[in-house]
């Protein structure tokens, strides 16, 4: 962990006809913390997810990283920066196989493009095998992705943003839609997976239990403002945050 | 589909003008517009459809033309080039506009421009001959200037060289990362801009591919009839290619000339056996496609295939064993 700040929200704001996602959100994300986003649904977390990946463009505020405004500049620009992204509903290359998946954003990483080279003979392809090794779906290579359950999806889906080779991640509620027996088993690989790419990490979740074994820090979100941020043990036992966040219980 | 397969195909088509006689001519029309019709199955990989791209093969049918015109009848590979390029050249203009839109807004613009261009060919009469067209002069090959018979030979060996190498690049390219990038688009755009990929860019390499090998067919198909007309920018004509692209199937290179040679064949003996009613028979021959064969006949006898290389179930091996 360290103090270096790698993205800094300035005065970030954005409404959708009424009703207000972000209201001039401050908010630093520091290199090397995994940090985790919590609050109702509604609060604006995917928002701002969307904003910091460039899917969105802030009506007002600055977006700075690596010295650079990059509000608005599109996630093209943003991946080649070393910016990605895991999605809530994994989105992945249906027709294609777990393996094409990942092979794809290892040719978009390298910009090859050598039009008659086929996708499996590319110079990165040995890479595809060691992130699906790494997130340990080598077994399900060949396998097309749509005949996947939701939370080896979920994993395809982080591994095809892993093989970006980004410096920062945003996941989306990774374990939503994953069976609770699995959800721990899943979120070990991710982590694991993050430290051995030296990946920070920006993750949204609705789990207590996953954000106290997962989260460096915590951040909690309401109405488009940030509300409270600190560790996993001082925010998950603040009582305002177990009143109007929690629902009343831990 | 496997290299036997594909070698007896080759070799097949290499001999049929010895085996049916007068096909030579039939043949050369076929493949050509399988050049075309593989144009507009490169499109497809990317779920997008066009009922324009008859644009581009009359692009190159006149270019072919003009050449002959004015350059006392040509070189034929100098034609085919000429053809090819200003087509890709006309699919990076026209694409630059069209790679913006999807499904029926591309399909729709893509007639737009092709009608456009057809008005103009009808109505710049002094240049273009108007509706009655232009002929097109006989070319020299590489500097021999040919009757009509060996001319026809060497055109048709000529076209059966172009389908072979295109089929064989246009399966490269569309395994190629470009390729599968291609084809992503058809299903997830997000997370292609996520991989720092441009759907737009992918998809305007794709169009200038499919137009440089509608122009490729155009070329060949103007020296084979030896005229050009409006008619080769035609809507109807666009819709033809996308006719053969379903009836051959949409999900791999043979399906292109499979389609064209089925097609030209059930066309020419429909028409001459029943000539009031060729268009019902070929009505009903995509139906019976349609209903029978989703994947189009390429993709019919593929299935074929793997259902007679499916091992029997271990339900009816028990039974065999049981009854011995």
């Amino acid at each position: 962990m360290t103090d270096q700040v790698m993205m800094d929200v300035q005065g970030l704001e954005i409404r959708f006809g009424g009703v207000v996602a972000a209201a001039g959100i401050n908010f630093q994300i520091y290199e090397g913390r995994n940090l985790a986003i919590i609050g109702p649904n509604g609060a604006g977390k995917t928002t701002f997810l969307n904003m910091c990946t460039g899917y969105l463009k802030p009506h007002a505020g600055k977006i700075i990283y690596e010295g650079e405004d990059v509000a608005g500049i599109g996630p093209r620009k943003l991946v080649k920066k070393g910016v990605a992204r895991a999605f809530q509903i994994p989105q992945l290359f249906a027709e294609h196989s777990v393996r094409e998946n990942i092979l794809m954003a290892v040719a978009a990483a390298s910009g090859y493009e050598a039009p008659l080279t086929r996708l499996e003979d590319i110079s990165g392809a040995s890479e595809a095998d060691r992130i699906l090794e790494m997130l340990k779906c080598s077994n399900l290579a060949e396998r097309p992705v749509q005949e996947l359950p939701e939370g080896q999806r979920k994993l395809i889906d982080i591994g095809v943003a892993l093989a970006l080779k980004p410096r920062l991640l945003f996941l989306d509620e990774p374990t939503s839609g994953v069976a609770s027996t699995e959800k721990f088993a899943i979120l070990e690989i991710i982590a694991e997976a993050l430290e051995e790419e030296n990946v920070t990490s920006v993750f949204v979740e609705h789990d207590e239990g996953i954000v106290e074994r997962f989260a460096d820090e915590v951040a909690v979100w309401n109405r488009g403002e940030v509300l409270y941020r600190g560790t996993p043990q001082d925010i998950l036992t603040h009582p305002d945050v177990i009143r109007d966040v929690m629902g009343g219980h831990v | 589909m496997k290299p036997a397969l594909f070698l007896a195909g080759i070799l097949l088509c290499a001999i049929a003008p010895w085996i049916i006689p007068n096909s030579q001519v039939l043949l050369t029309i076929a493949l050509s517009k399988g050049l075309a019709v593989l144009g507009v199955i490169v499109l497809l990989q990317a779920g997008q459809v066009s009922f324009g791209h008859a644009l581009f093969y009359a692009i190159a049918a006149y270019g072919t033309a003009f050449l002959g015109k004015y350059f006392g009848g040509g070189e034929l590979f100098l034609a085919m080039a000429i053809g090819t390029i200003s087509a890709a050249l006309a699919g990076l203009l026209v694409g630059l506009f069209v790679v913006r839109y999807r499904h029926i807004f591309f399909g729709m613009l893509n007639l737009s421009v092709s009608m456009i261009f057809f008005s103009i060919l009808e109505k710049f009469y002094f240049i273009t001959g108007g509706s009655d067209g232009l002929r097109v002069e006989r070319p020299s090959v590489l500097g021999i200037a040919m009757e009509r018979g060996p001319f026809e030979v060497v055109l048709f060996y000529v076209a059966l060289v172009c389908a072979v190498l295109a089929m064989i690049l246009i399966h490269r390219f569309l395994s190629s990362p470009l390729g599968n990038h291609l084809r992503a688009i058809k299903s997830n755009e997000v997370r292609l801009e996520y991989l720092g990929v441009s759907p737009r860019l992918v998809l305007l390499k794709g169009y200038i591919v499919s137009a440089a090998l509608c122009g490729l067919g155009g070329s060949l198909m103007a020296v084979t009839l030896g005229v050009v007309t409006p008619e080769y920018a035609w809507w109807v004509r666009s819709g033809e290619f996308v006719f053969i692209a379903i009836l051959g199937g949409s999900g791999s290179v043979g399906g292109a000339f499979v389609g064209a040679l089925v097609y030209e064949g059930v066309r020419t003996y429909a028409s001459a056996f029943a000539a009031d009613v060729w268009q019902l028979i070929l009505g009903g021959v995509l139906l019976v496609v349609i209903l029978f064969a989703p994947k189009g006949l390429i993709g019919f006898i593929k299935q074929r295939k793997a259902s007679n290389l499916r091992p029997r179930s271990s339900k009816s091996a028990a039974g065999e064993a049981l009854s011995k």
